[in-house]
């Protein structure tokens, strides 16, 4: 007998609404004199004043909250209903994967308030963040789809210089740039997998590598439209709700600081570039874990696993393997447009060869497919040449060393393991 | 009964090796159709025309489909002919997704009623009721075959470390997950041990006999062939030299020659056996 794992419902919806209006009615009676009656003094005199439009407000929050919170409680026994009928099947790694995971989150909300004065620390992490994001984006092409690809850092520049173009040239917010610059390195990333569709392995690797050097040649060499080696400069930072990260409030308006009355510190923009960043990076995360769920995810598997295979199902290996890049390519794109907010310049030098093979070091060192991995990958590769400065002229030997060192003791990568994207769970006794 | 398949006049070159020479077959539906032949007879190159790996050199392949009309598979691309024709295959050295659990592997047979339901995967990601409803199907009609072939214990295991004879049958069930109206077995039967081999004879007939796929089997093991095939095509060299009921092609001289070989004396075999 099997069972399928899906809706282990606690309440039906019509039950739910019930429970939650209960709790409406109770956060009605006791409104109405906490909330919907005030006293005010009226010349020396008590009077009642109505509040009803905050009480019903506060009633349905009440509402509201109440079937929120009962939904998380739903799903959360479910979750662990369904954990504990598929038994000792999440494995040891997975735990610790997740565990590692929360850690991680706490740390890197916590870094910026630990560490509010210390520009190099947030720098640090920010670059950290950035190599995650753009790990994850790779790890759609590399670890799901196992198309090996020597060239993503032109999709990081893509969106860079998408972002550099728009700005500076129509005068378009980060925010208006942002998906119009991740469509583009899509698009780009489409143009690459169109003639390589046959390729796969070595061959792959070599065309990759070549649109890579390509499109930063055309950057260096097109002077009128990207600035060549000069590169494009005094890109518009990234805004607050509108709100600029400057020392003087604009005329008639406020800076960021003004507005909060708080002093003016320059830690305030690299705290909120920190931010963002996160707030992108983890917005990927969720995407690309959603994804890798869903047909298209479990296709780019199949791919990586048997392309012949995939046919003989009546797969369209062709849209599986653009959707890889083009999805691969958006999420560099975006990368790239933090990159060139955050740096307010930008320049081919940015985007060499080193930077592809880095982030593919992170993909592979993290484990190829695994989300955790790569933020661990990426905080080492980060940060070992960063403790390495002590060692001068030793630093990128030391680097290439524990790189070594890691392939030796984890030849899969740090976190190989992959975690089912979705089980038959089995009722007790039903084995066959 | 009807014809499913014709395979008319087939030619397949590879610069001047000739790996089908002017080959025609009918395959009934609703029936078991076996293929047999020495090794290099063309019988995998044929599996490979017919799903659409291979651009035959000359000739035709018209499925008469059931709901769709006749259709020409030589003219198809290999993913259109499992979508579109519903002529789906498994291979001589079995081709599942390894790392994947055994779950997925069915679930990914059914990517294009996925995916469409996914609507772009727009659906999914806001995993809206409908797309829900598609995955929790897939997984029922999945489950459904997993038990079928007494595989549920393994749903949840990695496809590619369990043993040959559990991914042999988890290759077919992948298959059957595409909703075949045409199912092409290249050697099921190999590296089954004897009762394997009968369960699989179970299998097939049960699939024709009670859900009217036609199967079409390439095998060596005679034990599989000779009890379930109604219908048996023997090909040598590229060219079909003997067809008929089990019975029949087994004293075929032709067949006992192309297995056996010649007797130096010409023909001394062939007039002792016809």
């Amino acid at each position: 007998m099997s069972t399928v794992v899906f809706a282990a419902h606690g309440m039906t919806p019509a039950e739910r609404l019930r429970d939650a209006g209960w709790i409406a009615f109770v956060a009605f009676i006791l409104g109405v004199p906490l909330i919907g009656l005030t006293t005010v003094d009226v010349g020396g005199r008590l009077a009642v004043n109505t509040r009803f439009g905050l009480l019903a407000a506060a009633v349905a929050v009440a509402f509201g909250g109440r079937l929120a919170l009962r939904w998380a409680f739903d799903r959360l026994a479910a979750r662990k209903a369904s954990r504990q009928r598929a038994g000792s099947a999440i494995s040891r790694t997975q735990t610790i994967a997740n565990v590692l995971g929360w850690i991680a989150l706490g740390a890197a909300v916590a870094l910026p308030i630990a560490f509010s004065d210390n520009r190099y620390v947030v720098d640090t992490a920010t670059t950290v963040l950035i190599y995650v994001m753009l790990g994850w984006g790779l790890n759609v092409v590399v670890g799901l789809a196992g198309l090996l690809d020597l060239g993503y850092v032109a999709f990081y520049a893509v969106g860079a210089y998408a972002y550099a173009l728009l700005s500076t040239q129509y005068g378009w917010s980060f925010w208006e740039a942002l998906p119009v610059a991740g469509a583009i390195a899509a698009g780009f990333g489409i143009l690459l997998g169109y003639p390589i569709l046959r390729l796969r392995g070595d061959y792959l690797a070599i065309v990759t590598l070549g649109f890579g050097e390509i499109i930063r040649v055309i950057l260096v060499n097109w002077t009128e439209f990207s600035g060549g080696p000069n590169g494009i400069g005094s890109i518009p930072r990234p805004s607050f709700f509108g709100l600029a990260f400057t020392r003087s409030a604009p005329e008639g308006g406020h800076s960021f600081a003004s507005f909060f009355g708080l002093e003016f510190s320059a830690m305030h923009r690299l705290i909120f570039l920190y931010y963002l960043i996160l707030v992108l990076a983890l917005l990927t995360h969720a995407f690309v874990s959603r994804l890798r769920k869903l047909p298209v995810g479990r296709a780019w598997e199949a791919l990586r696993e048997d392309e012949i295979a995939c046919k003989a199902m009546g797969m369209n290996t062709t849209h599986i393997k653009l959707s890889a890049f083009a999805i691969g390519a958006m999420l560099g794109g975006f990368a790239g447009v933090f990159f060139a907010a955050r740096q307010g310049f930008v320049s081919p030098e940015s985007f060499v060869f080193t930077e592809s093979a880095i982030i593919l070091a992170i993909v592979v060192l993290g484990g190829m497919g695994s989300q955790m991995g790569v933020v661990l990958a990426a905080t080492l590769l980060v940060l070992i040449p960063e403790f390495g400065r002590n060692f001068a002229e030793y630093r990128m030997l030391l680097f290439g060393l524990a790189m070594v060192l890691i392939m030796v003791w984890r030849p899969g990568g740090l976190l190989a393991h992959r975690e089912p994207t979705l089980r038959l769970a089995k009722a007790a006794g039903g084995e066959q | 009964m009807s014809t499913l398949l014709s395979v008319r006049n087939l030619s397949m070159r590879f610069g001047g090796l000739t790996a089908i020479d002017d080959l025609s077959l009918e395959v009934p539906a609703g029936s078991i159709t076996g293929i047999i032949g020495p090794n290099g007879a063309g019988k995998t190159t044929l599996f490979n025309c017919l799903t659409g790996f291979y651009k035959p050199t000359f000739g035709s392949l018209v499925l008469a489909h059931p709901t769709r009309g006749d259709l020409r598979l030589e003219a198809l691309p290999s993913h259109r002919v499992a979508r579109d024709a519903q002529v789906v295959r498994t291979f001589q050295n079995i081709r599942l997704f390894p790392k994947m659990t055994v779950l997925e592997n069915l679930i990914v047979a059914q990517h294009n009623v996925l995916q469409r339901a996914s609507k772009f995967s727009v659906a999914g990601l806001l995993a809206l009721p409908g797309y829900r409803k598609a995955e929790r199907d897939a997984v029922e009609r999945a489950a459904t075959w997993l038990e079928r072939l007494q595989l549920t214990q393994y749903a949840d295991h990695a496809a590619g470390a369990l043993p040959y004879g559990i991914q042999r049958r988890i290759e077919i069930a992948r298959a059957l997950c595409v909703d075949p109206v045409l199912l092409c077995l290249d050697e099921p039967a190999a590296g089954l041990n004897p009762r394997e081999s009968a369960e699989l004879n179970a299998l097939l007939t049960y699939l024709c006999g009670e859900l009217g796929i036609a199967i079409l089997l390439i095998e060596h093991d005679m034990s599989v062939v000779m009890n379930v095939s109604d219908h048996i095509c023997v090909i040598n060299y590229g060219r079909k030299i003997a067809e008929g009921t089990p019975a029949a092609v087994q004293n075929d001289p032709h067949v006992i020659k192309a297995y056996l070989g010649e007797d130096e004396e010409a023909g001394v075999m062939e007039e002792s056996t016809s």
